[in-house]
């Protein structure tokens, strides 16, 4: 197989997706995670502040999706199909509350009858939880394996077969870390008693997010030992959970040092740790077949030509760093703390 | 119903419901480029305020165009994985670009479009404005090219068998520039000024008839006009143009669009009409000849019918691709007659008095709306029974793990959510246009507006 650099395409094109679904899982899940705190603020004022928060953001965001998933689709196209035709109903559920969501949004300021507001301010924060946690169902199924068959077609067709015991729990750890880590991005963007409120907030946030991870961890390690069979054999992975642990470690430790913006660095560092071990536990399998190994779907037999991937590798390096520039544009422009104006939400 | 037809009805519903909302978006964005360059080179006040006025009916369009977009791309996987399997190698290119070149760039400089005005110097913005009209056009690209390459498949072969069988990728730019992409990228743009040039006239000729914000409508009237009066001429040689690409590369389609039977024989082509396709005959106003005429420039020339195929390779609905076509072709000469007829009343200086004109004007908007929608019905319903031309039959292309039970659930979830969507929609538009294009804080002229150093610097 040809190979770039002493990698080959499909393990270059798997590192791309990882990428993108990092950037997403850290960009879409500051703002699904401050949703998710939405209710807790009591004042109309503070809840908009909190909205305006994400408000510049958000819809670049989502757009990151949009990015990831035409690229698993373009890469892996068999992995896409099946993984998608499989989760058909969480999938669904998650399309239809990310327009809640932004219909929320976009609703909630436009009338200024009390109910109104409560209604819309309801909508956010339940949908904002829900993605949230459907994000982490679709992937606890995916890491425990599921149901695939011949012709690598997914062979249970029930309306429930997505909900779990173990994708559960990796629905609450997901749910859990985004709301630690949007309760820091929120921090930067307020002042006054809503940032006090905040650091209290963090600390509940932080210690969900710690109780779940363990539990799910656990869990990993007794019921699913295949995951670890990766770290087995190149031990010296093992310094990435080491990794992981610490950057988790340093969120609190920085929040109390009142140093807010390297917390929200090493929170997303955390978001990507946490998915650069879900990456090396899956490699180079994509979705595990819970019914016979020999229709795990990889990322060699799922892959796109190598024609294909080469095409698509060179998008991305000229692609690439123009995303980052704008991204960084985009947010040096709006650096510090929520301004409102009359564009605001 | 079965699942085939469960899948075929969600993703019509929910890819028509979307294509309400990208044309807007590449049309405005348009027209707020036109204004806010004006504003940039005179400084006059009246064009920033259209310019932020449009920005914020944008804003909308755009919001809704992404959330309903992901509903899109993530429907190839629920919905028709087969079909997934078996394009992604292509298909997936041209949608990895779009992410990357047209995506990325769009929700890059939205922000500073919609948030921006009091941050950065009024160049800047319009770097942000012009950024995310690009990004919406280069968006058309890759999604037409994609849908093209489905249409008249070029620069792929086809590796393995059966469930296995995929096209893959042999000369990306044979892919790219497939026989049908360019002329109907061409055509998709002009649609979608039109769309976005039609919204414009209609809300200030809504203005101009009520007496409000009179000279500032009088300019947007005007240089939407101009957009309209050039893309709707531009888009009669444009639909010609595709026309012939059809005649050639999928003559079923064009066949259905005239309900064109005998196999080689000189065709007609109906004003109006309706098509039995029992007795095998259109019933209608008719040029005769007149199709062979367009395609061939004499009324004589024979022209590929229907009986030409096989009965499994024809399109099925006939009349409703001989309507929707129809539709379309009377909507875009409709668009010239009146551009035209405005135009004339503009050189004649009673353009603002014809109060009639302006009210047609009103509801004018919808006609590209629904032109669009009927000339995508024309497309895709005109290629099947195929989902990829010639290669993949739709009812081959669907997810078999899907159960019609699970595609009812969804569809039905979907319905209401769109409806809501759609409600809101007409609600935020009506109440943007009451509330006008004036702001009580307009002269908040605040002094923290960073230039392009500052803002590549990050010093706040």
């Amino acid at each position: 197989m040809e190979t770039f650099l002493g990698i080959d395409y499909p393990t270059w094109w798997f590192l791309v997706v990882g990428g993108l679904f990092s950037g997403y899982a850290i960009l879409d899940g500051f703002d699904f995670g401050a949703g998710a705190w939405h209710l807790f603020f009591k004042s109309g004022y503070q809840r908009r502040i909190a909205l305006n928060a994400v408000g510049p953001v958000w819809d670049g965001n989502e757009v990151w999706l949009v990015i990831g998933g035409g690229a698993l689709f373009a890469g892996f196209p068999l992995m896409y199909a099946t993984f998608f035709s499989s989760m058909y109903i969480p999938f669904m559920l998650f399309l239809v509350f990310i327009i809640f969501r932004a219909i929320a949004i976009e609703f909630r300021g436009k009338e200024e009858m009390k109910w109104w507001r409560k209604l819309w301010d309801t909508c956010y924060s339940i949908s904002s939880i829900m993605l949230a946690f459907l994000l982490g169902i679709v992937l606890g199924n995916v890491l425990q394996g599921i149901a695939i068959g011949e012709n690598y077609l997914y062979q249970e067709a029930g309306f429930f077969e997505f909900l779990n015991p173990y994708s559960l729990m990796t629905g609450c750890t997901s749910l859990a870390l985004f709301m630690a880590h949007g309760a820091i991005y929120l921090l930067l963007k307020t002042e006054g008693r809503m940032f006090a409120k905040l650091t209290l907030l963090l600390k509940k946030g932080m210690i969900f997010f710690m109780v779940s991870f363990g539990i799910t961890t656990l869990y990993t390690l007794l019921y699913i030992p295949h995951l670890s069979d990766d770290f087995k054999q190149n031990p010296y992975l093992f310094i990435i959970p080491v990794l992981t642990f610490l950057s988790i470690a340093n969120v609190p430790r920085l929040a109390n040092k009142k140093r807010f913006r390297i917390a929200f660095f090493f929170s997303s560092l955390t978001i990507a740790f946490l998915l650069m071990l879900v990456a090396i536990e899956l490699y180079p399998n994509l979705l595990m077949s819970s019914i016979d190994p020999k229709y795990h779907i990889d990322i060699y037999n799922s892959a796109s030509s190598t024609k294909s991937l080469k095409i698509m590798m060179t998008f991305v390096a000229i692609g690439g760093p123009l995303v980052l520039g704008y991204t960084i544009f985009v947010y040096r422009t709006f650096k510090g703390k929520v301004q409102l104006d009359e564009t605001s939400y | 119903m079965d699942t085939e037809i469960l899948a075929r009805i969600q993703f019509a519903f929910t890819v028509a419901f979307h294509y309400i909302y990208p044309p807007l978006s590449i049309g405005l964005g348009l027209l707020m480029v036109i204004f806010e360059s004006i504003y940039v080179r005179t400084k006059k006040k009246e064009y920033h305020v259209l310019a932020k006025f449009w920005t914020k009916i944008f804003a909308l369009t755009f919001g809704i165009g992404v959330v309903t977009g992901i509903v899109m791309e993530f429907e190839f996987g629920t919905n028709w994985a087969v079909y997934s399997r078996y394009v992604g190698d292509v298909f997936g290119s041209a949608l990895a670009a779009e992410g990357i070149f047209a995506f990325a760039l769009e929700s890059g400089f939205l922000g500073v479009l919609l948030f921006g005005w009091n941050r950065v110097k009024p160049w800047v913005h319009l770097v942000a404005t012009v950024g995310v009209f690009l990004g919406s056009m280069f968006s058309a690209i890759w999604i037409v090219v994609a849908n093209s390459w489905q249409q008249t498949p070029a620069g792929y072969h086809i590796v393995g068998e059966g469930l296995n069988a995929r096209a893959e990728i042999t000369d990306f730019w044979a892919m790219v520039f497939n026989p049908s992409s360019v002329d109907r990228l061409l055509h998709v743009w002009l649609g979608a000024f039109l769309a976005g040039a039609f919204l414009v006239l209609s809300v200030h000729a809504y203005y101009l008839i009520k007496g409000r914000y009179v000279d500032i409508s009088k300019k947007a009237f005007k240089i939407a006009l101009v957009v309209a009066t050039v893309f709707s001429l531009s888009q009669l040689a444009s639909g010609h143009s595709s026309a012939e690409g059809v005649a050639v590369y999928q003559p079923a389609k064009l066949a259905a669009m005239e309900g064109h039977f005998a196999a080689n024989a000189p065709a007609d082509m109906y004003i109006l009409g309706w098509v039995d396709k029992e007795q095998q005959r259109v019933s209608g106003i008719k040029i005769p000849g007149g199709l062979s005429f367009l395609m061939h420039y004499n009324f004589n020339s024979p022209v590929t019918g229907l009986t030409a195929f096989p009965k499994d390779e024809r399109p099925p609905q006939v009349n409703a691709v001989f309507q929707f076509y129809h539709i379309m072709v009377a909507i875009g000469m409709t668009l010239i007659l009146l551009t035209c007829l405005a135009v004339f009343f503009w050189f004649k200086k009673s353009l603002f008095e014809k109060k009639w004109l302006l009210w047609i004007f009103v509801f004018a908007a919808i006609l590209p709306q629904i032109a669009n929608q009927v000339g995508w019905f024309t497309a895709e319903m005109g290629r099947q029974p195929w989902v990829v031309y010639g290669l993949l039959r739709t009812s081959e292309a669907f997810s078999q793990a899907v159960t019609s039970n699970q595609i009812l659930f969804s569809l039905i979830l979907f319905f209401a959510v769109y409806s809501l969507l759609f409600l809101l929609f007409v609600y935020l538009l009506n109440k943007k246009i009451k509330h006008g294009p004036y702001d009580e804080s307009e002269d908040d002229d605040r002094p923290l507006t960073k230039g392009i150093t500052e803002v590549l610097t990050g010093n706040a």
